[in-house]
This record gives structure tokens, C-alpha cells and sequence, in this order.
């Protein structure tokens, strides 16, 4: 208990952290921690396998680029100003994606308590047995068959959960494809000859010097 | 005895050791590699300080001691501070998980944890941020061209690395560290991972930013990359860093191909298992001391052609191949 205490003061801080900081990059050592704690908090729940996904995919590549690209485009840039009014005009949309955001993870919360109809958490696949085995801490974690074990994840990845993993697959796919598209410039031809093109050569050879 | 202490105290003591170990560790492959780079070079080397230059880092470290701490004025101090901390912070954090030897009660490590392998990658693909954020928080011009190198460098070739490695897992079907060293009771598995073993060796060169890769802090293009603003103790914190990640990446290798601390004679014998493990740690640490007084470095974009276009996609064949083998006869 006094661990979940200490991880959720730590979560929610460094989340405060990440949205108030005015450095993008203190915003990104917030996260980071953000991200650590939570994996902290996965490893209590004797989710071993989750804890360190969400280190090497979160931490490991996604933040990490978000300090590349803010290196490379201009460092210690801050937040741009907005005019006149501007609470008003960040506001509004906060407000109203927030809303959503409540409704849809309210809607699956309720959804998850019920196992026999399969919430959003999917709480029937991922959780054999249903919750008597999340006190049942003599289990193994990473055993075959044991709570976020590594076959558990890929069963319910590649069999229940296959449609949404292919797709969320493909629109990150496309995503790539459009910021080639967007980033690429001209027609695969036309770089490839503008590459080839040598190096202009100087005009005529140095006169050596006398 | 040892049952009757608390686990808290049992693994503090644990880590104490190994931190004391490991940092020894450290003092004296840094000894080693100049050492050993001045013969290949036909030179002596440090042998002034103590007998044949033994004290010689003893020396160094008070050196680095003493040594102004400057933090230049662009700086974002906070970021500055910590980057050096993070570095070192998680370079040893691996050292929680890696076992040495096989004693009777189970393997010799602080925390016999399933996920051992993945801890490992989960926590040295933290330590890019060391340099990356040293680099920013600089705030001078050869610094960030250095670390945005590392960044770029690094993520490219933790990948291959990362699906060298999944082969291995394949075939000893667990992540736990202990388990793939028992795997491969019958046979090492550099032999059927051949493949494997050869990109892991070159993109843990580059994961550590060693000779032929040190892009990062090519002395002739960048100054000194991404430690350029840095001195004393922490930039003394970097060199720390990057030595241990170096040993880490050595007892990866051990552990995942060369059998660990298996040998002849070593089951019922921890300590004969412990003295294979430092030998083959040892010889993968002469090897990337042996790399850096024979080559030369490389030129960026072929670092990257090189991770990109040839390391992935043999990994990616390697686990191909190893997961139909593994599906079909296992």
C-alpha cells in the first residue's frame, strides 16, 4: 500500500510535471519519470513482461525521439504565444476532450467489471481466472498460464485481440508513409538523381601558389 | 546464516559488493585498454604510478576529483546536472539482474528476476538519454551535433540488436538470464546463432559508442561530442558510464552465446563457473580494446546505411529462420 501511495504521488506529479513545465525538454524528464513509475507500478501488479514493454517501447524509443527532434529543431524553444484571450481558446478544447476522454474510459471501466462481456480492459483474457488470481501472488510471474505472462500477451494479442492490433499496425504504417511522403520531396527519381549529381567540380585546376 | 538476514539487507549488501566490484572493474579496464593500446602501438603506457603503473588509476580518480566542476552559462543546470547521473544510473542498474555463477541455491545475482533479459534491454536503452540530454542541455553547438548523433546512432542499432537477440530467446523459449545459460547445457549457442552472435558483437560496439563507431565523440570532427562543456567529476561520471556499459554489454554476450559460466568441470562448482564467466568477460573486453587499435572510424552515413540496410535485415532473416526452426522441431 504505502508503495502505491508513493508511485501514484510520483505519477501524478511528474504528469503535472510534463503539461506545466515551459521547456519541452523538461516536459520530456517528466515523462520519462512518468513512464518509469508507472513500470514500477506495473511490477507490483507482478506484471513483468508489461513493465518492461512499456520501458523499451515508451522510454526506449518513442520519448526518446521527442528529444531528438526537439534537439534538432531548435533548442530550449518555449511555448508559442497564443494572443489575446487565450485561456479561452485553450480551454475549449480541453474541456471538451476531456469530457470525451471521461465518457470512454468510464464506459469501459463499467464495461470490464462484467468478465462474461469482455470490456475494453479485457479483463476475461488477460486475467485468467478472473480477479481471485490477482491477490494470488504465489503464482509465478512469467509462468505459462500466470497473470502477464509472456504467452498470455501474445494469446490475446494474436487471437482475441488480432483486428485491432492489425489495424492499429496499419494506420501506424500509414502515418510512416504520409511523413515520407510529406518530408520525402519530389519523386523517388528525381532524388535519386540529384544524389548522384557529383559534387561540383572547380572550374579549372588551382594555380599553385608562388 | 545468510537465510536469517532480511531481504532488504541481504540485497543491499549484495549490491554493495557488486558495486564495489564493479567499479574496481572499471578502474582497472581502463588501465588495460591503454595498456594494452600503447603495445599494439609500441609504446610503455602509464607505468610511473605504483608498480608497472598499477596505481595509475587510483591517480586519475583524484585528478578528476579535484578538477574544477564548470557548468557553462547557456546551460539548463538542471538538465546538465542530472544527465551525468542518469548515465551512470543506468549503467549499473543492470548489474541487478546478471548472474555470475550457479551456486546451490540458485544463480549468483541480486534478483533472480523472469524477465531478466528484458530488464537488461529495458534499462541500457535508458542510457541513451545520459547523452542525449547532456548533449541539449550543453547548450553549445558540438555537444548537440554529438548527441544528436548518438541519439540517431543508437536507436538504429539497438534494434538489430534488440532482434539478434529475440533468436536466442527463441530457442531457450525463456527471458530469464539463468535459464537461457542452463539452455545451452549441450550446446553454446554462439554455434547455432552464429548469425546472431556476429550482429549482436557489432551493434554492442556501437550501442557502447566504441571504435569504429564512436561517431559520438569523434575527437577530430566534434571536439569531444557530447561531453565537450563537461569536467571533472562528471565528466568523470560519463567515462564511468560508458566503461561499465562496455563490461555489461560483454556479460550479455557471455551469457546469451558463450554459455556463461558453464565449462568443463563447472556444474557443482560456483566458483570454477564464476572464474569461466570473468575469462570469457575478459576476452570480449581485449577484443573491443583490440577493435579500437585496429580500425578506423566511419564515415556517418555508411554508420547508418550499415545499421539500417544490412545489420536489420539479417537480424530480421536470423529470427526469421530461427523461428521456423524452432516452430517445425522444437
Amino acid at each position: 500500500m504505502a508503495v502505491f501511495v508513493i508511485l501514484a504521488v510520483a505519477l501524478i506529479a511528474s504528469a503535472v510535471g510534463v503539461i506545466s513545465a515551459k521547456n519541452p525538454v523538461h516536459s520530456v524528464v517528466a515523462l520519462l519519470t512518468n513512464f518509469a513509475a508507472l513500470a514500477v507500478l506495473y511490477l507490483t501488479l507482478s506484471g513483468e513482461f508489461l513493465a518492461m514493454i512499456q520501458m523499451i517501447v515508451y522510454s526506449g524509443a518513442i520519448l526518446i525521439l521527442f528529444v531528438f527532434v526537439i534537439a534538432l529543431l531548435g533548442a530550449g524553444t518555449s511555448v508559442g504565444d497564443l494572443g489575446p484571450n487565450r485561456l479561452a481558446k485553450v480551454m475549449t478544447p480541453a474541456v471538451i476532450v476531456g469530457a470525451l476522454a471521461l465518457v470512454v474510459l468510464g464506459y469501459a471501466l463499467l464495461h470490464a467489471q462484467n468478465p462474461s462481456g469482455g470490456g475494453m480492459l479485457g479483463a476475461a483474457t488477460i486475467l485468467p481466472g478472473s480477479q481471485s488470481q490477482i491477490a494470488a501472488v504465489t503464482i509465478m510471474p512469467g509462468a505459462d498460464g500466470a497473470f502477464g505472462s509472456i504467452a498470455d500477451f501474445g494469446r490475446a494479442l494474436f487471437t482475441t485481440y488480432l483486428l485491432p492490433f492489425e489495424l492499429t499496425a496499419f494506420v501506424l504504417l500509414i502515418a510512416v508513409i504520409g511523413v515520407v511522403v510529406l518530408a520525402g520531396g519530389g519523386a523517388p527519381e528525381r532524388r535519386k538523381a540529384a544524389i548522384r549529381e557529383p559534387i561540383a567540380k572547380p572550374k579549372r585546376r588551382m594555380e599553385p601558389t608562388r | 546464516m545468510i537465510e536469517a538476514l532480511p531481504l532488504w539487507l541481504l540485497v543491499a549488501i549484495k549490491s554493495l559488493v557488486l558495486l564495489i566490484i564493479v567499479i574496481t572493474l572499471f578502474a582497472y579496464t581502463m588501465l588495460a585498454e591503454r595498456k594494452v593500446l600503447a603495445y599494439m602501438q609500441l609504446r610503455v603506457g602509464p607505468n610511473k604510478v605504483g608498480p608497472w603503473g598499477l596505481l595509475q588509476p587510483a591517480a586519475d580518480a583524484l585528478k578528476m576529483i579535484f578538477k574544477e566542476d564548470l557548468t557553462p552559462s547557456s546551460a539548463d543546470p538542471l538538465i546538465y546536472r542530472l544527465a551525468p547521473f542518469i548515465a551512470v544510473f543506468t549503467a549499473l542498474l543492470a548489474y541487478a539482474v546478471i548472474p555470475f555463477s550457479q551456486g546451490e541455491h540458485g544463480p549468483w545475482s541480486i534478483a533472480n528476476v523472469n524477465a531478466g533479459i528484458l530488464f537488461v534491454f529495458a534499462i541500457t536503452s535508458m542510457g541513451v538519454y545520459g547523452i542525449s540530454l547532456a548533449g541539449w542541455a550543453s547548450g553549445s553547438k558540438y555537444p548537440l551535433l554529438g548527441s544528436v548523433r548518438a541519439t540517431a546512432q543508437m536507436i538504429s542499432y539497438e534494434l538489430a540488436m534488440t532482434m539478434s537477440v529475440i533468436g536466442v530467446i527463441l530457442q531457450a523459449s525463456t527471458t530469464s538470464l539463468s535459464g537461457i545459460v542452463e539452455a545451452q547445457s549441450r550446446m553454446w549457442f554462439i554455434v547455432p546463432q552464429f548469425l546472431g552472435f556476429l550482429i549482436y558483437i557489432i551493434t554492442a560496439v556501437a550501442e557502447t559508442n566504441r571504435v569504429p563507431f564512436d561517431l559520438v565523440e569523434a575527437e577530430s570532427e566534434l571536439v569531444a561530442g557530447f561531453h565537450t562543456e563537461y569536467s571533472g567529476l562528471r565528466f568523470g561520471l560519463f567515462f564511468i558510464a560508458e566503461y561499465i556499459n562496455m563490461i555489461t554489454v560483454s556479460c550479455l554476450a557471455t551469457l546469451l552465446f558463450l554459455g556463461g559460466w558453464s565449462g568443463p568441470g563447472s556444474s557443482g562448482h560456483p566458483l570454477l563457473g564464476l572464474l569461466y564467466f570473468v575469462i570469457k568477460v575478459f576476452a570480449f573486453l581485449f577484443f573491443y580494446i583490440w577493435l579500437r587499435g585496429t580500425l578506423p572510424r566511419l564515415r556517418y552515413d555508411r554508420l547508418m546505411a550499415f545499421g539500417w540496410k544490412v545489420l536489420l535485415p539479417l537480424a530480421t532473416l536470423n529470427l526469421l529462420v530461427t523461428a521456423i526452426v524452432v516452430a517445425l522441431w522444437y
